[in-house]
């Protein structure tokens, strides 16, 4: 077996790879990768997710990179390794967006992903997959987000229910507000977000 | 809310295998003093892989551009062209198994020939060069290789240490085809002096595993009077095998 190719952070220039035009380099790529999930056709329950992610001293981060990986209102995945069918094609289903520079804010017009089967063949609860890059992440943070308005859902989700300490649990819930979720991604401290090895 | 019918014999297949966390440098590194309030600091929750986890986007090369590939060119003046030393930077993206993997989207930014960034939040006082932007993409193609135009790009240095400097690299951005494939890393270059000095470099224990972010030189591949090439393959997690896999691979 091949070794994996060691991670290295993303620094504090990733946008000028992953967001060129974010970063005001503009003429390369039209339009920055992942920029948009979902177009005037997307079925599904149009939602807002949005958040900071705060660092070890409370300070939000400013020059993180945060990509959305979640599956279309039926529980569908855009993917070639999605074995059950097509996702609607009018949702991508990923998306990129740097936070922003003044704020620290992220932010993704999508829709509420259905659900998805674990391993063993139970349904979690809907959720979105998130991946955080930035200066100071050695290797890219993988968690999921759940929605606050899904309780019955995230009780017997499976990944949730094996997170020992309910409020740790708790950290993936984003909280709904009119159409806007908000995920606020702790990275250290007694909020810390939980993060996955998958 | 729909969910979708599952038969019991769902293909719960092709999973990843586990991630060496000990060959990739630790999130903790206070050598690299960033990572010191960045830092996850509790332990990671392990599950095994679902559809979540081993599905990802794909990208079809009809998003790409005809320059995408060529930083000398890409961000240049008609007719003009970035300075600094004109190389190939080419390889192989593999999975951990040696398979190639087509069709990944490999997205590539650096500092240019004088070390400096073109972004906002850049103040090192080597100029911009009004040609060069300093990203790139493209995507493999059915044998997993991919290959960029570039210059070298110039060492510089930074705020951690007093006097510490980045060796040249070039960050590369990896996609597989599942979403728990995605990597970020760096390539240097063979011979860099800076590289053993690298605090960013030193936070990973094997070195081994430091040998493999070095590009080496190709002559075979470099083009006469044009450019230089240096080799770096990319080794992805693979997946373990499975009769789904294979039918996979017959679509
Ligand atoms: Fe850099």
């Amino acid at each position: 077996m091949l070794k994996e190719t060691p991670s290295q952070t993303a620094g504090p220039y990733v946008h000028i790879g992953l967001t060129p035009n974010f970063a005001e380099i503009t003429g390369i790529f039209p339009e920055d990768a992942g920029k948009t999930l979902v177009n005037d056709k997307t079925p599904g329950e149009r939602i807002v997710i949005e958040g900071r992610i705060i660092d070890g001293q409370g300070g939000v981060i400013k020059d993180a990179v945060v990509e959305i990986w979640q599956a279309d209102h039926l529980g569908l995945y855009n993917s070639p390794y999605e074995p059950r069918g097509h996702a609607d094609s009018n949702f991508t289903g990923w998306g990129r967006c740097a936070t922003d520079m003044q704020t620290g804010e992220y932010r993704f017009e999508t829709i509420k992903p259905g659900r998805v089967p674990f391993a063993d063949g139970r349904i979690q609860a809907p959720h979105a997959n998130l991946w955080i890059v930035a200066r100071g992440i050695n290797i890219g943070l993988q968690t999921r987000l759940y929605f606050s308005d899904e309780a019955e859902a995230n009780a017997e989700d499976p990944v949730l229910s094996r997170i020992e300490h309910r409020a740790r649990a708790d950290t993936l819930i984003a909280r709904r507000a009119g159409d806007a979720y908000t995920f606020d991604i702790y990275l250290q401290g007694e909020n810390e977000t939980v993060f996955f090895d998958i | 809310m729909k969910t979708i019918p599952q038969s019991n014999q769902a293909p719960e297949t092709g999973t990843f295998f586990t991630r060496d966390r000990n060959w990739h440098p630790p999130a903790f590194a206070p050598g690299y003093k960033s990572t010191v309030f960045r830092a996850p600091q509790k332990p990671l929750i392990a599950f095994p892989n679902t559809l979540s986890e081993t599905t990802g986007p794909a990208f079809g090369h009809d998003m790409l551009g005809l320059l995408d590939h060529d930083l000398i060119h890409n961000f240049a003046r008609a007719g003009e062209s970035a300075i600094g030393e004109r190389i190939i930077v080419h390889g192989k993206v593999l999975d951990e198994r040696g398979k190639p993997v087509p069709n990944a989207l490999v997205e590539i930014w650096q500092a240019n020939a004088g070390g400096r960034y073109r972004h906002k939040k850049e103040g090192y006082i080597a100029p911009l060069d009004p040609n060069f932007g300093g990203c790139g993409r493209v995507i493999t193609d059915a044998d997993g290789h991919y290959a960029f135009r570039t210059i070298r790009p110039g060492p510089y240095p930074w705020p951690n240490g007093p006097n510490d400097w980045r060796p040249a690299h070039i960050h590369l951005s990896i996609f597989g085809t599942g979403f728990v494939q995605r990597l970020i890393t760096q390539l240097y270059f063979e011979g860099d002096p800076l590289i053993p000095r690298c605090p960013i470099l030193n936070t990973i224990a094997d070195e081994k595993a430091v040998a493999q972010l070095v590009a080496h030189l190709d002559m075979d591949n470099s083009e006469p009077m044009d450019s230089l090439a240096y080799r770096f393959d990319i080794v992805l997690r693979g997946r373990r095998s499975t009769p789904f896999e294979n039918r996979m691979e017959g679509n």
